[in-house]
């Protein structure tokens, strides 16, 4: 062999060589070629079917939950079953669902295209955190099956030390679950600092990717101090080692510590990639150069870093010093500050846009007015007098609900709408899915408007039963459940219509100036990028074209004739 | 990317354009994945501050129950197994195939070596009822040492916070010593690569990422040892 043709023969195959006419879905066929995939967006995918079934089952729990509320006392179960089924949807939105559902799904797949990488830094290591993740949930399903778990999903001790050992199982699976999203956040990371193509600096990555990116560097460095606190507890619960149970001398003060360093760093898991994707789709959607592109980055690393500063904000009942509940108190409100930047900017770059309001830019659009109403009521928790009223409240429940729900579940599907074409290569019904919007719109705010009022009028949380004068209020939140209920309904088989018979999106159906649209799948040579993610006026009308290739090629024969 | 950027490059993987971008690539990867370590062993630290800022007492009486001259054995033995470890980093980046295998088992013997002292340590607090939290139940000569330790350190009785000590000193020790089998199975897999001449001047990062895993696990022990066994 000579030198040249041993060359040739050193370079290892790319298991990403999509040959002509196929796509990353159809070039290779079997469950066995997904499962051992090193595909980005192979495993992304994968995620995002994985934390839908998350969410089809948290949201089931939830509707369940809501019907039990429609009476005091019971109505469908015994109160010993309603404890079990709040931790649940609790633990199962919040763990399996919300934390690996942007970054581990959406971020998945558009990271590497949006920076002209190839995959990400470890692809290995990307697939092994999604067997990492569906372990974790199996430990889950175990708890769930076997088990009695009623703690609620903050696991506060002396309670969780007290029956059976099914807590004992769900904390093993959030463990797991928590290395499968250290190891999503480090992958991330590297990838950012070492994959970008030439030409993308810091000043042109998108602004999806400054998210993902604060976010990952809060699951480096946050999820471990939770992964050490679940082993002290479980190891507490077997063995009794006198840490967090006062009846052997330990603190379960320390335990609240502990889990909220970690849980309200969370938070900011859970919202900034929401932001991320709220920040894309508004540029998109008002064909305008973000406004304040580097505040919307630089508030996200904010939020990311102020984030691990304020968690004693959830223990100001809880006997913490006087001195460091208004040191907690104070830190809190800083944090309206990078989100006030963030939602100024976003409205400024509304202003003299170009609108145009469909699916993806409705839900955007819902995120700014929801996640405000989430953030302000949030002040009224971090203030000390307020919040020894409101506290373990309704109105708690509402004010998270409106920041993760009304914040990142809308977040997501703005993505997902937005994206959806890209991963599945085919358009939706634009009409069934505004329908869609407009149900969970409406019903978010029945259902969760109306616990604001309960909250402020003093019904606890996590309660079985409640006075009847709190009734009519419970039957509106119902009600607005049921109703959140069937827009998904209505969005799943809009959603399915458009896999099945939906008609061939073209490379970039929203004409944005996004890196991640003009091309197939990722870059199919190294790209060198010469403009930003957001500059509509450099981009070429090859880029910005809406329509399939076809179209384009007519497109261009009716040019040239002409 | 061109067919000479890769040229013998067959460790080079598909997603990278050059062999110092992968090598970058994994340093971060490595860097990152020790300050996720860092943060897990620091929930134990701080546990072990508050703790006895509390009850400082049966910290004192713990801390003269340990053996230290255990403890500096092992500390000794895991800086030496350290040093090993970068020598077999350097015998990689020289291409002395032989030599990096051969430090690579001195490792893994040093870290051998500290399980088996641990192991005694271990064996004779289980004897003498040492135990954490509600197992706590010294009896015999752990009756006597307790004694005599508390006797040392000028404390009355025995503190009933002792046995949270004895939690946090196995839960502490136990992790670090899980860190430990997790780097000898690897510098194994690391030793079996070398003997298949995976490794060469131009690559060594597997072995390079090893040694940085050891090196942390060997520094959370230097603060385990004083901590644990010697202040007061
Ligand atoms: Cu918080």
């Amino acid at each position: 062999m000579t030198v040249e043709a041993e060359a040739e023969a050193a370079i290892p195959a790319d298991p990403h060589h999509i040959p002509e006419g196929a796509d990353y879905i159809t070039h290779e066929h079997g469950l066995k070629s997904w499962l051992t995939t090193v595909d980005h967006k192979r495993i992304g995918v994968m995620y995002l079917i994985s934390i839908l079934l998350a969410f089809f089952a948290g949201g089931v729990f939830a509707l369940i939950l809501r019907t039990e509320l429609l009476t005091p006392g019971k109505t469908i179960m015994e109160a010993d079953t309603y404890n079990e089924m709040f931790t649940l949807h609790g633990a199962i939105m919040v763990f399996l669902f919300i934390i690996p559902s942007i970054p581990a799904a959406l971020g998945n797949f558009f990271l590497p295209i949006m920076i002209g990488a190839k995959d990400v830094a470890f692809p290995k290591l990307n697939l092994a955190s999604l067997y990492i993740y569906w372990i974790g949930a199996i430990f889950t399903l175990i708890a769930i099956v076997a088990g009695h778990i009623d703690t609620g999903w903050t696991f506060y001790t002396p309670y969780s030390m007290r029956g059976d050992n099914s807590a004992v199982w769900m904390t093993i699976g959030v463990f797991i679950l928590g290395f499968s999203s250290i190891l999503t956040g480090l992958n991330f990371i590297a990838t950012v600092h070492k994959m970008r193509s030439p030409g993308m600096h810091w000043r042109r990555l998108p602004l999806f990717i400054w998210g993902i990116y604060a976010t990952a560097v809060i699951q480096v460095l946050a999820t471990p101090v939770l992964a050490i606190t679940l082993l002290l507890l479980a190891t507490e619960k077997i063995v009794g080692i006198g840490i967090f149970d006062p009846a052997l001398g330990g603190d379960p003060v320390l335990f609240q510590h502990f889990f909220w360093f970690y849980s309200h760093p969370a938070v900011y898991i859970m919202i900034l990639p929401g932001m991320a994707i709220v920040s894309e789709v508004i540029a998109c959607f008002s064909r305008r150069k973000v406004f304040g592109y580097m505040f919307i980055a630089m508030s996200s690393v904010a939020l990311a870093l102020l984030g691990f500063l304020v968690w004693g904000h959830h223990m100001f009942v809880s006997g913490q010093s006087e001195y460091a509940t208004m040191v907690f108190s104070a830190l809190t409100f800083l944090v309206a500050i990078p989100s006030g930047v963030k939602i100024f900017n976003w409205l400024a770059t509304l202003y003299q846009g170009s609108i145009s309001l469909e699916s993806p830019m409705l839900y955007s659009l819902a995120f700014i007015a929801l996640f405000t109403i989430g953030g302000l009521t949030g002040l009224f928790l971090g203030t000390l007098s307020t919040d020894i009223h409101l506290h373990d409240t309704y109105f708690v429940v509402a004010h998270f609900h409106y920041v993760m729900v009304g914040g990142t579940v809308f977040g997501f599907l703005s993505g997902l709408h937005y994206w959806w074409p890209k991963i599945t290569g085919r358009l939706y019904d634009e009409r069934w899915a505004r329908v869609a919007f407009v149900l969970v719109f409406i019903g978010f705010n029945v259902t969760f408007f109306s616990q604001f009022i309960l909250g402020s009028r003093g019904m606890p949380r996590r309660y079985y039963s409640y006075l009847d004068q709190f009734q009519p209020l419970h039957m509106t939140s119902s009600g607005g459940a049921y109703i959140i209920g069937v827009g998904f309904v209505v969005m799943a088989i809009m959603f399915a219509k458009s896999l099945k018979s939906g008609a061939k999106a073209g490379r970039n159906p929203w004409g944005s100036a996004g890196y991640e649209w003009p091309h197939p799948h990722n870059f199919a040579e190294q790209p060198v990028f010469t403009r930003g993610p957001y500059d509509y006026h450099l981009a070429t009308e090859r880029e910005l074209f809406t329509g399939t290739d076809e179209e384009w090629d007519a497109h261009m024969a009716k040019k040239g004739e002409a | 990317m061109s067919t000479e950027a890769h040229g013998d490059s067959h460790f080079l993987q598909h997603h990278y354009d050059t062999p110092a971008q992968q090598f970058n690539a994994a340093k971060l990867g490595m860097w990152l994945f020790l300050a996720q370590e860092l943060l897990f062993f620091g929930g134990l630290f701080v546990a072990y501050g508050v703790f006895r800022s509390w009850y400082p007492q049966a910290w004192v009486v713990g801390s003269h129950l340990l053996d230290y001259r255990m403890g500096a054995l092992n500390t000794a033995v895991l800086l030496l197994s350290s040093f090993t470890a970068v020598m077999a980093v350097r015998s990689a980046q020289t291409g002395n195939q032989k030599a990096t295998g051969n430090f690579l088992l001195a490792t893994i013997a040093l870290a051998g070596v500290f399980m088996v002292v641990k192991y005694f340590e271990y064996a004779h607090k289980f004897e003498v009822g040492f135990l954490p939290g509600s197992h706590f139940a010294p009896h015999g000569v752990g009756l006597a040492e307790i004694v005599e330790a508390a006797r040392e350190s000028g404390v009355n009785g025995v503190p009933y916070h002792l046995r949270t000590f004895f939690g946090l000193y196995f839960v502490m020790t136990g992790v670090h010593g899980l860190h430990v089998l997790i780097g000898m199975f690897v510098m194994g897999w690391m030793w079996n690569r070398n003997r298949k001449g995976e490794f060469s001047t131009r690559y060594s990062t597997p072995v390079e990422m090893t040694a940085l895993y050891w090196h942390l696990v060997d520094i959370i022990w230097i603060f385990l040892f004083p901590l644990l066994y010697l202040i007061d």
